[in-house]
């Protein structure tokens, strides 16, 4: 089989592939430090039963999705109380309910944030609660 | 057909570079917009849409004008636009493409635009103006595409595309119609409050856009071994010269309406683009203008001696063009601004920002049309040789 | 023929990668949440959701230059203060009477009404033109108590819905508004960059059984918040007490908000 023009095709090609792959040889060996997320602000030491609205596996990979269905029952369908599975209250809100216990977004938030790279545009309108430390 | 844009002449090429700067310059300026925000252009809380939505009106406007020659070609077999049909509808894929990117560089959050798409509102014009111009965009590629490449090969186009054909008709009046929509439904914005918007619209894409067929054809002509030929020409004037002075007509229409009324509301647009309001004038030399251009094309194109001469007509065509990019490409827009909704005069004049993004995105849209014009050419002159 | 088929290889492979960008939306809506959402139990609950504003009160019982309906709102929403009406966002804010009502002063009105400035916000209109052009359904008129929404999540910064008020309720952060609220209400979320703002009734105070802010925080109780469709509320007993102007009835947009003067 001939390619026609391969002398060109092939090094575009390869151009290519190191151009896609650059951000993996410019990271290579150096690690990121693996998130360490902490719960240990003041309200979540207070609570008696250290649970969130949801599982933690739930919250875990699908906060986001939690998110955005808190998002739209507040903002957009006026349901704003939130029955969790142990059948607990919460009042639909990012900045007084969430970050009410996660006060720590710094120590929360960002850490897995920043390890995978991903930059959610919550904070651009929402306000971040004060950390002391 | 797709690798005639890389085989060309200098000049040729010469010319895609320089498009191409300017879109790097405009691009930049964009990059500018999008990390600052609109508040580098010269739009404000009172004249909340400026030159990049008017540019958008203005230019669906030259997409639609696709149809003054493909309807004579289709529907009533006049075979002379034979040879030009696929220039007109080169023309409006890269009008629409320009209108596309007006919404665009527009939109607060641009990355957000998708949620038209995912969040479909058939009350909303806008919605309909996105299916429309898409739609538009299509017919357009596909149908001139097809009859190219059958045109190539010397056979019949497939008989697929000939609804497509027909289609694109009453498109082409559909996509200036719903733009109208955009503004003559909205209640306390008297300037474009008016019935006869739609019509307005299209009488004056109708002159606008064959006048631009008219330069082309006559710089391809000079260019290349391209000639759309004299009657064509003609015909494409003679289009050109009603459609201009229906134009002229519906904005005398406009005037009578509001002055003889003597309703305040219907006034005030009209004193501000012509006289100004409150000390307020900005507009008012591109205004008059635009009238005199307006007025002194209609002279040339109504003398038959003067139109059939390709130096006045020339003249003729680059003012009803400029005279109605003026009309409808800046002051339409911004006149349905002043006064704002709570009376105050407030003027808008475009930063320099903006204006880069305006022309670099033109640039763009004369860079795709370069390249389709190149491909359209090259079979045309192969076919000829 | 070997020509047709690396063609229709393309074609295909095109179609594909357009397939293929739709299927992370597939799963993240396939995600399973169970989730139980509910009204808040305390909200305040009407049909029709409505302003009287008594501008006599305000001009007579108020201080000479008091904003503290305004204020109010700003510190209560973060509205920004930018300081430049190019890129100032209102909610609500004084005008006078002729660019309030536009076309129903005279050169006879009386200087004390000709002078003084009015009180305007969004109207709440009953046929609001702004949510009938958004694209997006970024705002919208709440069915059930007859608030004009704004969900700013959804919002892509058209500025249609500007073009479509004919009030000038609405505004648009042509630049992020964060550095420009001074004291940042922590209760309550600013805007971004690109978004539609406007008055929301104080939506998410009503939901807490509270009224909105600007009608708590005026000493002179001149403005007056209630349900239109409650005979016994007190802006039903104002307007069948009054006689009552709304701007622009004329366009047929229905205001909710009603002028005592």
């Amino acid at each position: 089989m001939k390619i026609y023009n391969g002398d060109k095709i092939i090094p575009g090609i390869l151009i290519g592939v190191i151009i896609l792959t650059f951000p993996l040889w410019l990271a290579r060996g150096k690690a990121a430090a693996t998130p360490d997320i902490k719960f240990d602000t003041p309200v979540i030491q207070k609570l008696a039963v250290k649970q969130c609205v949801l599982p933690k596996e739930t919250m875990r990979t699908s906060h986001m999705v939690v998110l955005n269905d808190w998002r739209d029952a507040a903002v957009r369908n006026n349901t704003r109380v939130f029955t969790g599975m142990d059948g607990k209250k919460y009042d639909i809100n990012l900045q007084n309910t969430c970050m009410e216990c996660h006060s720590n977004k710094t120590h929360f938030c960002d850490q897995c944030h920043n390890y995978l790279g991903v930059n959610p545009y919550c904070w651009k309108c929402h306000i971040e609660p004060k950390e002391t430390k | 057909m797709l690798e005639r844009v890389f085989t060309g002449s200098e000049k040729y090429y010469k010319l895609l570079m320089s498009l191409l700067a300017v879109v790097a310059v405009g691009f930049g300026c964009y990059l500018y917009q999008l990390t600052h925000g609109l508040t580098v252009t010269g739009m404000s809380r009172d004249v909340s849409w400026g030159l990049y939505i008017a540019q958008f009106t203005f230019l669906v406007g030259v997409a639609a004008s696709a149809v003054m020659v493909v309807l004579p070609y289709y529907l009533h077999h006049y075979k002379t636009f034979g040879r030009i049909t696929i220039l007109g509808e080169f023309l409006a894929v890269s009008a629409v493409t320009m209108c596309l990117l007006f919404i665009i560089v527009d939109l607060g959050q641009p990355q957000r635009a998708l949620n038209v798409l995912l969040h479909p509102t058939p009350n909303s014009v806008l919605f309909w103006d996105m299916i429309v111009l898409n739609g538009y965009l299509f017919i357009n590629i596909i149908v001139g595409w097809n009859v190219l490449a059958a045109e190539r090969k010397g056979v019949m186009v497939q008989s697929w595309v000939k609804p497509l054909i027909y289609l694109s008709i009453p498109w082409a009046v559909s996509i200036h119609t719903v733009t109208a929509f955009l503004y003559a439904g909205l209640p306390g914005r008297h300037s474009w409050l008016t019935a006869i918007l739609a019509a307005r619209f299209l009488a004056s894409a109708f002159a606008a856009g064959p006048s631009l067929l008219i330069l082309l054809c006559l710089f391809l002509r000079k260019h290349t071994k391209f000639d759309a030929g004299k009657e064509a020409i003609q015909k494409l004037a003679t289009i050109v010269t009603y459609a201009m002075l229906i134009s002229i007509f519906f904005v005398l229409l406009e005037v009578f309406t509001a002055f003889y009324s003597n309703i305040p509301g219907h006034m005030h647009g009209l004193k501000y683009i012509f006289f100004g309001l409150e000390g307020h004038a900005r507009l008012t030399p591109w205004m008059w203008a635009a009238t005199v251009m307006a007025f002194g094309a209609a002279f040339i194109l109504l003398n038959p001696g003067m139109r059939e001469n390709e130096m006045t007509l020339k003249i003729a065509c680059t003012c009803v063009f400029l005279s109605l990019w003026i009309e409808k490409g800046i002051i339409f827009v911004i006149s349905g601004f002043v006064p704002t909704p709570t009376e105050h005069v407030v003027e808008y004049y475009p930063s320099i920002p903006e204006l880069c993004i305006v022309v670099g995105v033109w640039a763009l849209g004369f860079f795709i049309l370069s390249l389709l014009y190149k491909i359209a050419i090259s079979i045309k002159e192969e076919l000829a040789a | 023929m070997e020509d047709r088929s690396r063609r229709s290889f393309l074609k295909i492979g095109g179609a594909c990668a357009l397939g293929l960008s739709a299927l992370p939306a597939i799963k993240v809506s396939a995600a399973d949440v169970q989730s139980v959402f509910s009204p808040a139990p305390n909200a305040l609950t009407g049909k029709k959701w409505a302003m009287v504003i008594d501008m006599k009160k305000c001009w007579e019982k108020g201080k000479e230059g008091c904003k503290d309906c305004s204020q109010a709102c700003n510190h209560v929403h973060n509205v920004p203060d930018i300081g430049n009406p190019k890129d100032e966002i209102k909610w609500i804010w004084p005008e006078h009477f002729a660019n309030a009502f536009p076309g129903q002063e005279s050169e006879y009105t009386p200087e004390e009404i000709a002078s003084k400035e009015f009180i305007i916000l969004c109207n709440h209109c009953t046929n609001p033109p702004c949510t009938r052009v958004c694209p997006t359904q970024a705002t919208w008129k709440r069915k059930e108590d007859g608030v004009v929404m704004m969900d700013p999540h959804r919002c892509i910064g058209c500025r249609y819905c500007m073009a479509a008020c004919p009030f000038g309720s609405r505004s648009f952060n042509f630049r992020d508004p964060k550095p420009f609220v001074k004291d940042p209400n922590p209760k309550y979320p600013a805007r971004m960059r690109g978004v539609v703002e406007k008055c929301t009734f104080c939506e998410e105070r009503l939901a807490k059984g509270q009224i909105p802010a600007c009608v708590e925080a005026c000493k002179a109780k001149a403005l007056v918040f209630g349900d239109l469709d409650d005979p016994k509320s007190e802006v039903r007993k104002l307007l069948h007490s009054n006689y009552t102007i709304r701007r622009k009835p004329e366009l047929g947009t229905e205001p909710n908000v009603y002028y005592i003067i």
